[in-house]
């Protein structure tokens, strides 16, 4: 692929912390990707049409709240209806094990949790995207 | 996704992928502008354009804002500067826009700049008709935050909005030639802070000087954080469209614009079949060596290459 992987770094919910996803973003962008940063505190809504707007090949969110479960299954949702199933969509932050499974259940492709170092995450973007 | 079918029901999603493929240089997008390109022309094109941190984006934001409520569509393209290094990007001016996300009747894209050095990008003529098509009334064009020259965004746009600062520099800055010399209408960002009467003063010196009798672009005072002074600014921008569409320099601007972007197509479609022709042969790596050799000259290997290039292609022709 000859194109740069566009990807959408979110903040939902109310928590005022991303350094987390903006040394992810740093580390995207020398990876080659074009990142796109929505800025703090966005409702699912402004993430999901952001994502098409953008026409993103991936959607990553970081939340440290611990709003997660109501939130990212939200954003899937709002996507999903918008006509981007083609999206993938992951998730980082502060999350608890037992909540992961319910994550990727409701549609969430991975979650990483603190000390993930960002070439796995970008390795797993690579890999799996919808398009070429 | 049949984008044809989505741009004519004014998808979102069909124009968003309709800006991606362009900007990945698809033929079928190519295509896809050629059957559409009689519908475009009806958008007013307005540039945004200042150094690093004048605030264009929110003052993109507070303009956008002010259009919606007249109860018109308004499309956005925010360009922002590619790592030469990797080829990645971060684009962060959505950061200034987010009330605007979801209102329907906006359209954001954000684009790096990917090589190009005018302060945009190569996709942003197709992006501003993919715009144009579906039907959005305005399209804000933000440019990366430039330093003396970048003027591509004169070549585009029908009215420049030139977004100062106080503090940038003395008063040379504002009589040398380039960035000065592009706007139609300039707005002293930020204008709470010290220094911003002689920020306008020196930019007023400026425009006094250039001679400009039929009009003369106005300088506004604005804090667009609180929003003060933008429906003065928006005033000033409409006021010089009517000024262009009287006294038919909009039709001259636009005239220029196009020629500018058939003659880059052009060129663009020329570097291509020599970009193909070395494919398949190694002449320019040849005439590389000879001229790193000093067996030749940069021009003499110049001229080579386009002989070689009408023979190769005249040959494939018979």
């Amino acid at each position: 692929m000859n194109r740069p992987i566009r990807v959408l770094v979110a903040k939902p919910g109310l928590d005022g912390h991303d350094r987390g996803a903006k040394v992810v973003a740093r580390a995207m962008r020398d990876a080659g990707m074009e990142v796109i940063y929505t800025g703090l505190r966005q409702t699912p809504e402004q993430i999901a049409e952001a994502a098409i707007q953008e026409d993103v090949d991936c959607v990553s969110m970081s939340i440290l709240s611990g709003a997660h479960n109501h939130l990212f299954p939200k954003v899937v949702r709002l996507i999903k209806e918008k006509g981007g199933d083609d999206i993938l969509i992951i998730g980082g932050g502060v999350i608890p094990e037992e909540d992961i499974p319910g994550l990727k259940e409701a549609g969430i492709a991975e979650i990483f949790t603190p000390g993930t170092p960002t070439a796995v995450t970008i390795d797993f973007i690579t890999q799996n995207i919808k398009r070429n | 996704m049949d984008i044809r079918a989505g741009l004519s029901s004014g998808s979102k999603r069909a124009a968003a992928r309709l800006i991606t493929m362009i900007e990945n240089s698809s033929k079928e997008a190519i295509q896809i502008i050629k059957e559409n390109y009689h519908m475009t022309g009806r958008a007013r094109i307005i540039g945004i354009t200042g150094p690093p941190g004048a605030g264009k984006s929110t003052v993109t934001d507070k303009l956008a804002k002010l259009v919606r409520k007249k109860d018109k569509k308004v499309a956005i393209i925010a360009v922002d500067p590619t790592s030469p290094f990797s080829g990645g990007a971060i684009l962060g001016d959505r950061i200034r826009m987010s009330d605007l996300s979801t209102d329907e009747g906006v359209f954001i894209r954000s684009m790096g700049t990917r090589g190009a050095l005018g302060g945009l990008s190569k996709a942003v003529h197709g992006a501003i008709k993919v715009m144009d098509m579906a039907g959005y009334d305005y399209i804000f064009v933000e440019t990366v935050g430039v330093g003396q020259s970048e003027i591509d965004i004169v070549k585009i746009a029908d009215t420049v909005l030139m977004v100062m600062v106080p503090g940038l520099g003395d008063d040379i800055q504002a009589i040398k030639a380039g960035i000065m010399e592009i706007g139609d209408v300039f707005a002293v960002n930020k204008s709470d802070r010290e220094g911003a009467e002689r920020t306008a003063t020196e930019i007023e010196v400026m425009l006094d000087l250039s001679g400009m009798t039929e009009y003369r672009p106005p300088v506004k005072n604005i804090i667009a954080r609180d929003n003060i002074g933008i429906e003065e600014l928006f005033d000033a921008i409409e006021k010089h469209y009517e000024y262009m569409n009287h006294s038919g320099n909009l039709s001259k601007r636009r005239e220029k614009a196009v020629e500018m972007e058939v003659l880059e197509i052009f060129k663009e479609d020329l570097l291509g079949r020599i970009m193909k022709l070395q494919k398949s042969t190694d002449y320019l790596s040849a005439l590389i060596l000879k001229v790193l050799n000093k067996e030749t000259d940069p021009y003499s290997a110049a001229s080579e290459l386009s002989h070689i290039l009408s023979q190769e292609e005249g040959r494939v022709n018979d």
